[in-house]
């Protein structure tokens, strides 16, 4: 079945950088504490840059170079869980920026959001309905974090990266999971409290087992063996996660792409800002095969295999 | 029994010498944090065969020791 290709990428990052020893400052933390526990040494923070701001720069950002309009795309995709509004959502906030007239929607699922998002955009290629899709990870996880709270604060950051999807049959398996619960990782949206708050030790056991049971699963249903993926790029939360996950499933360490330490966990964003990164590098290659994976909060978690 | 898989898994995690561990030793004294013990307990469930989630704090190796055996034998019942 037809599906999609990449034809760009673009990321943004706001300019304002927050390192560890300036969090240390203000919290009962350390630079090295942060760094052992997870891998952060940096993240970017928007001072007054919304959400849709961040999400439209990276999407111009993809769009610069790939000989599409903004009146060419078929519709908007957006992965994220801090959109500015209720209502609109954050796609039609980056619809007006970008002056489209495509249909506009977000998906939700936390940090797996972006996966889940491409999964989305693969049904409408195989439908036949669209030729060009924008799906952008965009978060200002900066506006949920209580600045008080040590165990979170050090570990969010700020950013957007987006994807330019146009027919192909480079898609090549997914696999989406949820189970409910709001034990774990939250999020309120309550007056008197909409922060976000984790469970580290349950989040990292789940996190673990998520990476390695969706690549384990989305490798077979590509019909692949693990040594023919060249790399993947696995939702940024934590390098110890990745670095346990990658242990278990004993794969070379060299094949897991990390930014981490310069960007903290951007949730949605994470994915396409690193693969925005990865591309601009020129480390990929036409014909590589690339693994995608995310977990979070719903519980969720996701993954899929993608030939650049 | 219990002990000895975990003092196992402890001295490839730190290189501790294994006559330094014993059930009154504090995991932040062999330099083990939360995710390192989340980490041990994963590696015990795959050994074991068991799920061994629970929330409790631990701070030394025999109350990580006494929290497993409680698991096995609410299991075994």
């Amino acid at each position: 079945m037809s599906s999609f290709r990449i034809l760009s990428t673009g990321s943004y990052a706001p300019n304002n950088i927050v390192t560890n020893s300036q969090l240390s400052e203000m919290l009962d933390t350390t630079d090295q504490w942060i760094q052992q526990r997870v891998g952060i040494c940096q993240r970017h923070i928007s001072v007054s840059e919304t959400t849709s701001d961040m999400a439209a720069k990276a999407a111009e950002n993809a769009l610069q170079n790939s000989g599409v309009r903004p009146e060419d795309l078929d519709m908007i995709i957006c992965a994220t869980i801090t959109a500015e509004y209720r209502s609109p959502n954050l796609a039609c906030m980056v619809q007006k920026k970008l002056g489209a007239s495509c249909p506009a929607m977000d998906v939700n699922c936390a940090c797996s959001s972006f996966i889940y998002a491409l999964d989305t955009a693969a049904g409408f290629f195989a439908r036949g309905t669209v030729r060009h899709i924008l799906v952008i990870g965009a978060e200002r996880l900066s506006s949920i974090v209580d600045w008080k709270d040590r165990s979170t604060a050090v570990i969010f950051g700020d950013g957007a990266g987006a994807v330019l999807l146009g027919t192909g049959d480079n898609y090549l398996a997914s696999v989406l999971n949820a189970a409910g619960n709001d034990e774990i990782i939250k999020i309120p949206d309550q007056p008197e409290n909409s922060f976000i708050s984790m469970k580290g030790q349950e989040t990292f056991q789940f996190a673990v087992k998520s990476i390695c049971a969706d690549l384990q699963t989305v490798i077979r249903k590509a019909g692949l063996q693990p040594e023919d993926i060249d790399y993947i790029i696995p939702h940024q939360a934590n390098s110890r996660i990745i670095e346990f996950a990658q242990k278990r499933l004993n794969i070379p360490a060299e094949k897991f792409c990390m930014n981490i330490k310069n960007y903290g966990n951007t949730s949605s964003a994470s994915i396409p800002m690193l693969l925005d990164e990865l591309n601009r590098s020129g480390k990929l290659e036409q014909g590589d095969k690339i693994a995608l994976c995310a977990f979070g909060g719903g519980l969720s978690s996701g993954a899929c295999i993608i030939t650049w | 029994m219990i002990f000895e898989k975990l003092r196992d898994l402890i001295v490839e995690h730190t290189d501790a010498d294994p006559e330094s561990v014993r059930p009154s030793t504090q995991f932040i004294d062999l330099g083990i944090d939360s995710l390192d013990t989340v980490e041990m307990i994963m590696q015990l469930e795959e050994e074991l065969g068991v799920e061994l989630e629970f929330d409790e704090k631990v701070t030394t190796v025999g109350e990580l020791v006494n929290l497993i055996e409680k698991r096995l034998r609410e299991l075994k019942k």
